[in-house]
């Protein structure tokens, strides 16, 4: 039979570099990142799944960090906002956030922008409607969110603008 | 806050599974898609020893569709069933309700297993298996047994399994030609647990309805089915007129009590209100 353990070996992606390391099985993916691998974009806010302040790309899709534990995210891929950044394939995001100020004290940024790309991967132009939807995972305690919803609609029209042939 | 300390395990089968969960019985807890459990966890409302990871488990993932009925494995995500165009097609009811729960992220993780067997009162997934008469599958120590959702749901965080039992799946009778379905809940924030829910499956022809199962969630201790609100309306032709008199039938389905979001009597008022539009709803599907 499986023997439960309290430590396990791990290996996975983190923003395309291949690692391995022994984590506690009770250390959540957010702070496996944070603590770990010094990878402090993500933020921890709530620790409940409430606030998204946590969202990273799993595998391709946006999960809650502080929902998982780092053991489970063994031989996956994970991506967080340095990796996004440094990738560029957000850039015109981050563009549209600052020009809008859709950034304030920047704690909920990282997670918004994580769900905003992911909503944007899923089809162009989205309704004001369907990216408060959208959104509506993470907290943001200062824009008020018109200026959020401002900024991802702008950065969809340019990308909608610049496929155009 | 962080989880307490706990030991690891990740089965790559159901018997495997079921052997640690009767190893270790009350003191291990099933980690499907940790996004009930996980806080729990984090919160210290919960703190088993030993925690039996089903992720690895691919035999619980993913939908089956037969003849007659459509299998979900208790693994399958939130995000895969909203997506799926079976479950649009044979189970109607069910993708309505999928983006009601929580937010892309969390059903992205979110399983199907998970919500039935967590139980919420106020969730959406267990107020549609009763709504549809699904049946549940479990598997022990010494074998399957099924279980129908109406006994499944034994309470608030309640159900039929017990601790060296894993839900395996759940199956649905696929809907039939002429059957409509509506589904509705309020809510303070979008993504929310439900303050009150009405999940309607019913027959329709020449405007009459017939069959009805309607599920009121949020308001008792688990999904109930509104059987006066149902015989009031049997072979009736609904206009809304008709639906908002019969709507005050659900006093006798459903005791609304006080809590945090909302007092009893709000909850009986919203609880008409929104069953109303509902099975408004319910005609102009069952119409187009
Ligand atoms: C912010 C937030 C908002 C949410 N809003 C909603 C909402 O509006 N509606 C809603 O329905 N849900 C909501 N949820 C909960 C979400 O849907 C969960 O995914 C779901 O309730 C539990 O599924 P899980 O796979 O994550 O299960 P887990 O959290 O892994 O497990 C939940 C419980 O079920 C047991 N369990 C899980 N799978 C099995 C199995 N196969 N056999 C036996 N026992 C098992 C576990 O031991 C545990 O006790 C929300 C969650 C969050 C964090
Ligand atoms: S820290 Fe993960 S959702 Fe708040
Ligand atoms: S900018 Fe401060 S929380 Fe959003």
């Amino acid at each position: 039979m499986i023997e439960p353990k309290e430590v396990f070996d791990i290996s996975l992606t983190v923003n395309g570099e291949r690692l391995t390391r022994r984590v506690q099985v009770r250390t959540n993916l957010a702070d496996f990142l944070r603590h770990d691998l010094e990878l402090t974009g993500t933020h921890v806010g709530c620790e409940h799944g409430v606030c998204g302040a946590c969202t990273v790309t799993l595998n391709g899709k946006i999960v809650r960090s502080c929902l998982m534990f780092a053991v489970q995210a063994d031989n996956c891929e994970v991506q967080t906002i340095e990796g996004l950044s440094r990738s560029g394939v957000i850039k015109d995001l981050q563009d549209a956030f600052v020009q809008h100020n859709g950034v304030q004290c920047g704690f909920c940024t990282p997670g918004m922008l994580a769900a905003a790309h992911a909503l944007l991967q899923q089809g162009p132009l989205p309704s004001r409607e369907r990216i408060r939807d959208f959104l509506s995972g993470n907290y943001c305690r200062c824009t008020g969110y018109q200026a959020i919803v401002d900024s991802v609609q702008a950065a969809a029209n340019q990308r909608a603008r610049s496929s155009m042939p | 806050m962080k989880a307490p300390r706990f030991s690891y395990a990740r089965p790559d089968t159901i018997a495997e599974a079921i052997a640690l969960l009767t190893r270790f019985g009350e003191d291990a807890r099933v980690l499907a898609g940790g996004q009930s459990l996980v806080p729990m966890l984090n919160l210290r409302i919960a703190a088993p020893s030993i925690l039996v990871d089903i992720n690895q488990i691919s035999a619980l993932n993913g939908l089956t569709v037969e003849a007659e009925k459509v299998h979900v494995g208790a693994l399958t995500r939130h995000a895969h069933i909203e997506s799926s165009t079976d479950v649009s097609k044979y189970l109607p009811l069910l993708a309505l309700a999928m983006p009601h729960i929580a937010h892309p992220a969390i059903r992205t993780r979110g399983t199907f297993g998970g919500s039935c067997a967590l139980a919420d009162p106020a969730a959406e997934i267990p107020a549609c298996s009763v709504a549809l008469d699904a049946t549940f599958v479990l598997a022990g120590p010494n074998g399957e047994r099924r279980v129908p959702a109406q006994d499944f749901f034994q309470g608030a965080l309640t159900t039929a399994l017990k601790s060296d039992e894993l839900l395996t799946g759940v199956e649905f009778p696929k809907s039939k030609p002429g059957y409509a379905a509506a589904f509705g809940e309020l809510t303070r924030r979008k993504g929310d647990y439900a303050i009150v829910g009405v999940a309607a499956h019913g027959f329709i022809s020449q405007a009459r309805l017939s069959d009805l199962r309607i599920v009121i969630f949020g308001a008792s201790d688990r999904p109930v089915r509104a059987r006066h609100l149902e015989s009031e309306l049997e072979g009736k032709e609904a206009s809304s007129e008709c639906i908002r008199r019969a709507a005050t039938a659900l006093d006798a389905d459903v005791e609304p009590r006080d809590d945090l979001h909302a007092t009893g009597e709000t909850r009986r008022y919203l609880t008409r209100t929104l069953a109303s539009r509902v099975l408004s709803d319910l005609m102009k599907v069952g119409v187009s």
